[in-house]
């Protein structure tokens, strides 16, 4: 992260480079752009990581305090579709990559279709996600007035459901975005806007996917498997 | 060439006169413009922030609650620290001479990310209009702190409102922060090694690490907050199974290390005007840079010693008392570092100078004073008393404030291209910390007596001690308003600025004041280390007939 090196040796005077369609002005070179998005990009998982910290953070101290509760709790849920969404989601985080290598190599209109195709997964697991949401109001699983749980430890299990739609709920606010973020990047990809030189949007929300996936993938054993048997 | 060069051979055309128009600043990306849309802007909330200071130190004049009624007092305070905090201290030096200076510093064009610069001073000005609008509709009564559960289950003012507007500002942070660590990674010039960097650019380096890791955990702490009071979920609540100790842990897990987001660009600052007013290379460079590091990293290891009350178990209250302790080191380094550079300096009185002194000695109270605070028993003590009061204003009115108002007058003849009068800007460094310490000395006497904070009256006896504090506050208000006028008055009456009136070392004063839209005319190349004085003799002295 710490490296020194510029791309290339700088010429003297910054008004004599040549700049070319896609590089910005600022920079003297599409690898320094390039060094610089990809920066970019790690840094802001960074905060993001930070953010589902406090959620984690919460988690963790309310699993430990109430075990018996969260393990009756996490019961509850559907393990068929959470494994069946961790799938969809593993699958494209695969087709992601490929649309970002088809980018890379100049494939514009392969990688639209691959972005696509990431697009319909995404959104099977937001579909999925909402059945299970469904089934948790006809349960009455939901926190609030009224909420019921058959357990020794109600209360507590209650905390594990607010928990359950915060971490869950903040994860699908992401996949929303990603979607709309990918909708814009294959629209893009399609008429030829990624360059083997410049395409650093479209990597940069290939981060943000998987990302994005690499999140549920702590909260799918979080949630759905510890403690079962 | 004629035509487009003054006569005295700098270029007609620079970044203020490029273009003209409401549209031209508006939809900039130049991140010069951006700092003077972030100077205004911050102004405008350290005005509102001084406003309910006033009215807080006119209230306190008397023993009895007679100006205002106690849930109007608990607003005013509150209001006050949100608006100081998070509107002007935090986004303060960074946004504001860290994006004008960041570039030129290091000899870039433009940060990294231009556009999302400007996103950051909408989301800022975003996240400002939502706690004005509060404001208006009666603010917030729950202190800055937004303890649970009083702000979620009791408490009936605009807590909402001012939770969006601090989230959606601290997203402006986060990428302010996010996009100085890339600038300062990807964008030097030629030949500029990290050990070539000026110390400003270390401590905004350090700054921005804080901004990136801490404020994302604030921004989860206010969205379950928010959550709690709308949706009655109890992450925080007690009574729903939650445990509102949670609360405290998040909020000073970032609003500790924001502490360092206010002071750390404020010692940048001074390194710079201590080695110039010297001329003389800073002394131990290598310490200097990395006690900032040091102070952002052990920052994040002390938020528990404001909780050593709160009921965090006794074990957790001794290490953090210990780690808190050792924040003081990398401080010390920096204290003692600045010391040894002034020893057998050519030391100059020059406005920023006064400020950069004043600096050293309030921070020296603020930081000692804080090593008092943690340890364990002083603080059972004085929790939540006026000393808590006198030791973070020693740190972020007398430290961060002055080393912001130093800054200011380093680079206003970089920034503006003009001088600004020298008799009154020295008056105006020694008022301000004359004010200052008359304000906020006794509160330190009146704190260790026993007096709360938080309350719209107190016992007779304090009241000499506060009529003292109100008495400085008026003249401190004062010193605060000279600066004001006369860089207001320099913009069009000061006369011109050369490009290196204090004779500094450093990239940006080998460009053109103001520098042009693009910073450098030629790439600059840098070939040696950093603060090497004595350096290129002084232009001649500006003066103003005062």
């Amino acid at each position: 992260m710490a490296s020194d090196a510029h791309g290339t040796p700088l010429g003297a005077d910054a008004a004599e480079h040549g700049h070319g369609a896609g590089l910005a002005h600022h920079f003297d070179s599409y690898e320094q752009q390039k060094d610089s998005a990809t920066l970019g990009m790690w840094t802001f998982l960074v905060t993001e990581i930070l953010f589902f910290g406090g959620l984690f953070a919460a988690y963790g101290v309310y699993r430990s305090l109430y075990p018996e509760a969260f393990r009756a709790s996490s019961h509850t849920l559907s393990i068929q579709l959470g494994t069946f969404n961790t799938v969809v989601l593993i699958a494209s985080s695969l087709t992601m990559a490929l649309a970002v290598r088809g980018g890379q190599t100049g494939k514009g209109k392969l990688a639209a279709a691959l972005l696509v195709l990431t697009l319909i997964l995404g959104s099977v697991f937001l579909v999925v996600k909402g059945f299970e949401y469904h089934e948790k109001f006809v349960e009455h699983h939901v926190p609030g007035a009224s909420f019921h749980f058959e357990g020794p430890d109600a209360l507590h299990a209650q905390l594990f459901f607010s928990l359950y739609f915060l971490m869950t709920g903040l994860h699908a606010l992401h996949m929303v975005i990603g979607i709309v973020l990918v909708a814009y990047v294959a629209k893009r990809a399609w008429g030829g806007a990624y360059t083997p030189e410049n395409h650093n949007f479209l990597e940069g929300t290939g981060l943000y996917w998987h990302f994005v996936d690499l999140v549920w993938i702590f909260l799918f054993p979080l949630l759905y498997l510890i403690g079962r048997h | 060439m004629t035509g487009t060069t003054n006569p005295d051979g700098s270029p007609r055309t620079h970044y203020l006169n490029a273009a003209y128009g409401l549209k031209s600043w508006l939809l900039t990306r130049d991140h010069k413009r951006i700092a003077l849309l972030y100077l205004v802007s911050i102004s405008v909330f350290f005005a509102l922030g001084g406003l309910m200071a006033v009215l807080i130190r006119m209230e306190l004049a008397t023993p009895e609650g007679d100006l205002f009624q106690p849930d109007i007092y608990n607003r005013l305070f509150t209001m006050h620290g949100v608006l100081m905090i998070f509107f002007f201290l935090i986004p303060g030096i960074p946004a504001v001479l860290g994006n004008f200076l960041i570039p030129l510093m290091i000899g870039a064009r433009d940060l990294a990310f231009p556009r999302i610069n400007l996103l950051s001073w909408y989301l800022y000005s975003i996240g400002g209009l939502f706690t004005l609008w509060a404001l208006l509709h009666g603010g917030v009564d729950t202190g800055w702190t937004f303890y649970t559960p009083l702000s979620t289950n009791y408490v009936n003012t605009s807590v909402i409102t001012v939770g969006v507007g601090i989230f959606i500002a601290g997203f402006s942070s986060i990428l302010t922060g996010l996009n100085f660590v890339v600038t300062i990674h990807r964008m030097r010039a030629p030949g500029l090694t990290w050990f070539r960097l000026p110390l400003f650019v270390w401590s905004a380096y350090a700054t921005s690490l804080i901004q990136i890791l801490g404020t994302p955990v604030i921004a989860i702490a206010i969205l379950l907050v928010a959550a709690e009071r709308t949706l009655h979920i109890g992450v925080f609540d007690p009574k729903l199974g939650g445990d509102p100790v949670l609360f405290q842990h998040l909020f000073w897990f970032y609003s500790h290390p924001a502490v360092y987001i206010m002071i750390l660009p404020s010692m940048g600052v001074v390194s710079e005007l201590v080695a110039t007013f010297s001329r003389k290379p800073i002394f131990g460079y290598k310490f200097v840079a990395f006690a900032s590091i040091g102070i952002a990293v052990l920052g994040f290891l002390v938020w528990g010693h404001h909780m050593f009350v709160s009921g965090q178990s006794i074990y957790a209250g001794v290490i953090f008392s210990v780690l808190s302790m050792l924040v003081a080191v990398p401080s010390a380094i920096k204290v003692f570092n600045w010391t040894a550079t002034l020893y057998k300096g050519s030391i100059s009185w020059d406005t920023p100078m006064l400020y950069a002194l004043g600096f050293i000695g309030l921070f020296t109270i603020g930081g000692l004073t804080g090593v008092m605070l943690a340890t364990l028993g002083i603080d059972a003590h004085v929790h939540d008393t006026y000393f808590i009061i006198a030791h973070f204003h020693y740190i972020m009115v007398g430290g961060a404030i002055m080393g912001y108002l130093g800054g200011l007058h380093f680079w206003w003849p970089k920034i503006t291209g003009r001088m600004y009068p020298l008799f009154w800007s020295k008056l105006s460094a020694i008022v301000i910390f004359i004010g200052f310490n008359v304000t906020f000395f006794p509160q330190f006497i009146l704190g260790y007596l026993g007096m709360p904070r938080r309350y719209h009256s107190y016992p007779p006896e304090f009241q000499v001690l506060n009529v003292m504090s109100s008495a400085g506050a008026t003249v401190l208000g004062l010193g605060y308003l000279m600066p004001l006028v006369y860089f207001i008055w320099s913009m069009r009456y000061g006369p011109k600025a050369p490009s290196n009136p204090w004779g500094a070392t450093g990239l940006e004063w080998q460009t053109t004041s103001p520098p042009p839209v693009e910073n450098f005319l030629t790439q600059p190349i840098v070939t040696g280390p950093p603060y090497t004085y004595p350096a290129p003799k002084r232009a001649p002295e500006v003066t103003v007939g005062v």
